[in-house]
């Protein structure tokens, strides 16, 4: 009989995956790391760690701008990677992709030339209830600049966006839309589909900011129909302090540029300036070049393994993850969506989220305690801040394992 | 005992113990013992800032001896803070003013709690200290 594959088993060798990760094979306090705070910032793989090493090693230089032979050698790598996230996210052309420093740099880039090229007094801007600091605080600066008013679509006690109550703060006052693609402190996939479709019945444009997104699913902005992206390297097996903006080129080209100086320029003279095309209109003085050839390279080595396997695999996972914790006496989750990725929030009793996530650092378990910067959904649901253990391709069933164990000894201590 | 010969003796019962999973057992066991601040000193002013978790730090002077009482809303918090009010309560305000706080490093706290803990745990000291002039100021007046 021909061998039957158990469709449930997953397609991933998460044993050879975790070799790839250095960081994974240190110990803390003596005990091997669980790590467990992947919504922060994901471990890199070796991969990663070369191309930083050989690019400065071989080839440091800077981009767009010498003659000579590393230049040229940085720069097709530089736009190399640039090319690799546009495959990567299907953009339609691969200026639309811009280097920035990371989501947080991307919304700002945004709010600020969206509110100057776009926005007046009385316009509205709509984000939701589960927002991160970064995808609220930019839009808040805006409006309070420009006089307009930041709309807020609610959420229910489940950690679900409320969708009538979106339908019903459309209006013709509304000029954008900017929400998470996945909530970072709960979890929550967000029918982003459905919210983008109904901004563009009219003509409003969406922003989605995919921190939480881009390294659990496969996204596609063209099938999304999206008109802004905002991810971060870091979260994405990548280095820190690289992230990307994608923007169809229709609303990059009329906006007006951000941040001024080298690269973004055409000419300069104190009389006026004109402007470079797309991407490097927006992407003023040296970038992070050896961030952006790594995040290349990250990209392609989440490519090799494929979005699509990562996606089952991680599902399967954070099953694994809520139905282990469900057996710890006095858990209760914070957010049941019924579509979740990447992270479980969770209170344990009345224990504080701080004294059990000391308990669980000493025990070499790695996860988040706090408000997440989401200090609106803590206020939601009236608690200081929650524990968060988040997910990557390399978290095991041993991790959750341990993380419940490790849960049940902090726990019998802080009763 | 002096503030010292209490300081030493903390030092002494946390030298017994090798995993720091014990210690902060201990910690919360002593966390047990704090003498809790009256419920109506519970007050925003009462607030120690700069700790993640909320604690409240309460003194009155009795025989011209500060006597301290506080409370946290954490477990582990209110062990150190009861680590401190054991060292610092029941002496003058002059003693406590001029003190010298070295058991907190010397158990190796500052380095194992998390910063956001230990920066707290150096609020409330400086907090107590305040009180300790305050008070040597106000008797010399």
């Amino acid at each position: 009989m021909a061998h039957v594959p158990d469709i449930a088993a997953p397609a991933l060798d998460i044993d050879k995956i975790r070799k790839d990760f250095p960081l994974l094979q240190e110990k803390v306090y003596g005990k091997p790391l669980v790590y467990l705070d992947n919504s922060a910032t994901t471990q890199k793989p070796q991969v990663v760690l070369d191309t930083l090493e050989r690019y400065y090693k071989q080839y440091n230089s800077n981009v767009h701008r010498g003659v000579h032979h590393l230049s040229q050698v940085a720069s097709e790598e530089y736009e190399a990677a640039r090319h690799i996230i546009a495959a990567f996210i299907n953009a339609r052309e691969h200026e639309e992709v811009i280097f920035t420093k990371g989501t947080t740099d991307s919304i700002n880039l945004i709010a600020n030339v969206f509110g100057r090229g776009v926005i007046k007094a009385g316009d509205e801007v709509i984000v939701s209830a589960m927002e991160h600091h970064s995808n609220i605080v930019p839009w808040q600066i805006m409006c309070e600049d420009r006089g307009a008013v930041l709309k807020v679509i609610p959420m229910d006690e489940n950690g679900e966006l409320i969708m009538s109550e979106y339908a019903a703060l459309l209006s013709d006052k509304t000029k954008i839309v900017s929400v998470a693609y996945v909530s970072n402190s709960l979890g929550t996939v967000n029918p982003v589909r459905e919210i983008i479709a109904l901004a563009h019945a009219r003509n409003i444009p969406v922003m989605l900011d995919a921190a939480q997104a881009i390294q659990h699913m496969p996204l596609d902005v063209q099938e999304l129909d999206v008109d802004f992206v905002a991810f971060s390297g870091h979260k994405i097996y990548g280095p820190t302090g690289i992230g990307i903006l994608y923007g169809k080129r229709e609303w990059l080209d009329k906006l007006p540029p951000y941040q001024g100086g080298g690269d973004m320029i055409k000419t300069v003279t104190f009389a006026k300036t004109t402007y470079n095309v797309l991407p490097f209109k927006y992407e003023a003085g040296t970038p992070d070049i050896s961030g952006a050839i790594a995040l290349g390279a990250a990209v392609k080595y989440v490519q090799e393994i494929g979005l699509e396997n990562i996606h089952a695999y991680e599902e399967q996972l954070v099953n694994y993850a809520v139905a282990q914790l469900s057996k710890v006496e006095g858990l209760r989750f914070i957010g049941n969506p019924k579509h979740r990725s990447g992270a479980v929030s969770f209170l344990v009793d009345t224990i504080h989220p701080y004294d059990l996530g000391e308990l669980l650092d000493k025990q070499g378990v790695a996860i988040r305690t706090g408000h997440h910067c989401a200090e609106p959904v803590m206020d939601f649901f009236c608690i200081p801040g929650t524990v968060r253990a988040s997910f990557a391709m390399y978290t095991n069933k041993e991790d959750i394992d341990r993380l419940v164990v490790a849960i049940n000894k902090a726990a019998a201590m802080l009763r | 005992m002096t503030i010292n010969e209490k300081q030493d003796e903390l030092i002494s019962d946390f030298s017994f113990m090798d995993e720091w999973m014990d210690k902060y057992e201990y910690i919360i066991q002593l966390g047990k013992d704090l003498p809790l601040i009256d419920p109506k000193y519970k007050t925003d002013d009462n607030l120690i800032k700069g700790c993640q978790s909320q604690v409240w730090l309460h003194t009155d002077l009795v025989d011209g001896k500060l006597i301290f009482t506080a409370d946290s809303d954490a477990v582990i918090t209110k062990g150190l803070v009861s680590l401190l009010v054991s060292v610092l309560s029941g002496h003058t305000p002059k003693e406590i003013a001029e003190s010298e706080i070295y058991f907190i490093d010397e158990i190796g706290l500052r380095s194992h709690l998390s910063p956001t803990r230990s920066n707290g745990l150096l609020s409330m000291l400086k907090q107590m200290k305040i009180y300790g002039i305050a008070y040597q100021v106000k008797s010399q007046q």
